[in-house]
């Protein structure tokens, strides 16, 4: 099998088959035929093929990108829109809340002076009642002082004058 | 590179005993179905690259037959490789060389999956023939000389002029240019093919040392590492030759310094 | 008598493939150093990395050439 070529490449050479002049020819034939080859198969097919995916592919991420700018623009507007009304919400709230706020202070205040009112009446009644309370007890006092004074000194054996007993028992009192 | 493959070898080089090393034999042109090759023969060369073109197909066509917006693990790789060598022609060339991104990405694909299929073991590289690499070197070469005349006329022989120099070393600047522009194709050819064929020589050897026992573990490893290294050379090759052919394409398009 | 010299001579055109080795391991070694000082422009300059080491390799590929054609063609 290996003589026949053998005998051709010894014919060249001894050793390298590269240098072998008659399988040249044949060679670059097939070379050649295998480059054109390549070559349509590669500019007429594969090459417009992966470009047109590369292209698609970019056309893909671009139209991506603007949805995603867009969707994110409207979710700005969005959340504009949700902070304007959190802020309107919270100033309503507010004066809501300052309205009824003053509202029951007015009420609280009204209570509160009429309360006063009405504690003030009863402190000055009931003050007056204690101060005719003491008087009376300070009057029974006297009386008690003055005939227990009288008692004792008739027991004593002395004859109490009413008058002097009478200041005697109001200096001990004031003392 | 196979145990078979050098067994073969050895039954046609009639050497028997020892060791023996047939790195080369690896890169030999057959005839699949016997007879002798001419130029429309189906040889190894054939089905290789044939099945570079389907690794191609497959890789860029199949892979994306989906169309998906989200892409899957096959049709990222496509969008990978394509957006790799458009952003490498863009970067380099500028927009005006966009135009010439098919071929460019034509060459990356061919070299990168015939690189790749070279490296399945028994496989033929095709990538490591002189032949092959020489129509692709000089193909660019060629066609970015042509293109450099069609869009700037004779303009175009300022690429050697350098205007930046000063005068009196203008001419031997010019000479060393000159020089240079007409050895680009051969490196650009030798280069690729020289790392495929030095990489899988390199392969074969170290397997060779496997025939002995005592270093066979050695030598199983340092076939693991190289063919390791291998692959990133792979790579590296198809990206290094894409981009070479980028600057000659921006010297044809921007001759001006 | 000649094919061993042709021999020597392939193992001294090997010893180019090692000045290749040290020319890209010099560019890139030089750009990890630049990277390092001004880590913001090296990403931009990744591919004049591997225009440098392709330049640098090629001439080592060339050598390596030169040891096949020596091994197997003279």
């Amino acid at each position: 099998m290996a003589t026949d070529t053998h005998s051709a490449a010894e014919a060249a050479g001894p050793g390298m088959p590269q240098l072998d002049i008659t399988t040249f020819s044949n060679q670059i034939f097939w070379l050649l035929i295998a480059l054109v080859v390549i070559f349509f198969v590669l500019s007429r097919v594969a090459l417009p093929r992966i470009a047109a995916i590369l292209a698609e592919r970019q056309g893909t991420i671009t139209n991506d990108i603007a949805a995603a700018e867009d969707l994110k623009v409207k979710a700005q507007e969005a959340e504009a829109a949700y902070e304007k009304a959190l802020a309107d919400a919270r100033g309503e709230a507010q004066r809501i809340a300052g309205e009824t706020k003053a509202a029951i202070q007015a009420d609280l205040d009204v209570a509160i002076a009429r309360a006063d009112a009405e504690i003030a009446a009863k402190a000055a009644e009931s003050e007056k009642a204690i101060t005719e309370i003491r008087a009376g007890a300070q009057e029974a006092i006297r009386e008690v002082a003055k005939d227990t004074a009288k008692e004792i000194v008739a027991a004593m054996g002395g004859k109490a004058d009413a008058r002097s007993v009478t200041a005697a028992v109001t200096a001990r009192m004031k003392g | 590179m196979s145990d078979g493959e050098s067994l073969m070898a050895d039954d046609a080089h009639g050497e028997g005993g020892g060791l023996s090393f047939h790195p080369m034999d690896q890169f030999e042109v057959k005839s699949l179905f016997g007879g002798d090759i001419g130029m429309f023969t189906l040889t190894n060369v054939t089905l290789w690259l044939a099945l570079a073109v389907v690794a191609v197909f497959a890789l860029m066509v199949l892979t994306t037959s989906k169309r998906a917006v989200v892409p899957g693990r096959g049709q990222s790789i496509a969008e990978l490789m394509y957006g790799f060598v458009y952003k490498m022609v863009e970067d380099v060339t500028g927009k005006d060389g966009i135009k010439y991104f098919p071929y460019i990405m034509t060459l990356f694909m061919f070299i990168l999956c015939a690189n790749f299929l070279g490296l399945i073991p028994t496989s033929f590289t095709t990538t490591s023939h002189i032949a092959v690499t020489a129509v692709l070197g000089f193909g660019v070469f060629f066609a970015v000389t042509i293109l450099g005349f069609v869009k700037n006329g004779a303009g175009f022989l300022s690429l050697f002029w350098v205007s930046s120099a000063p005068l009196p070393l203008r001419p031997i600047l010019a000479l060393i240019e000159i020089i240079s522009y007409f050895v680009r194709p051969v490196s650009h050819s030798i280069r690729l093919a020289g790392n495929m064929m030095a990489g899988h020589a390199v392969l074969k050897v170290f397997a060779g040392f496997a025939q002995v026992a005592a270093i066979a573990p050695v030598a199983i490893i340092g076939v693991m590492a190289i063919y390791g290294l291998e692959v990133l050379v792979s790579a590296i090759q198809a990206y290094v030759f894409t981009i070479l052919t980028c600057v000659y394409l921006k010297d044809a398009l921007h001759p001006h310094h | 008598m000649e094919g061993e010299l042709a021999h020597i001579g392939a193992g001294l055109a090997a010893i180019g493939s090692g000045a290749a080795a040290i020319g890209v391991g010099h560019v890139a070694g030089n750009f990890l150093a630049g990277a390092l000082r001004n880590p913001s422009a090296a990403a931009g300059q990744t591919a004049t990395l591997f225009i440098g080491i392709a330049f640098a390799e090629a001439l080592g590929i060339f050598s390596f050439l030169v040891a096949l054609l020596l091994m197997f063609a003279v």
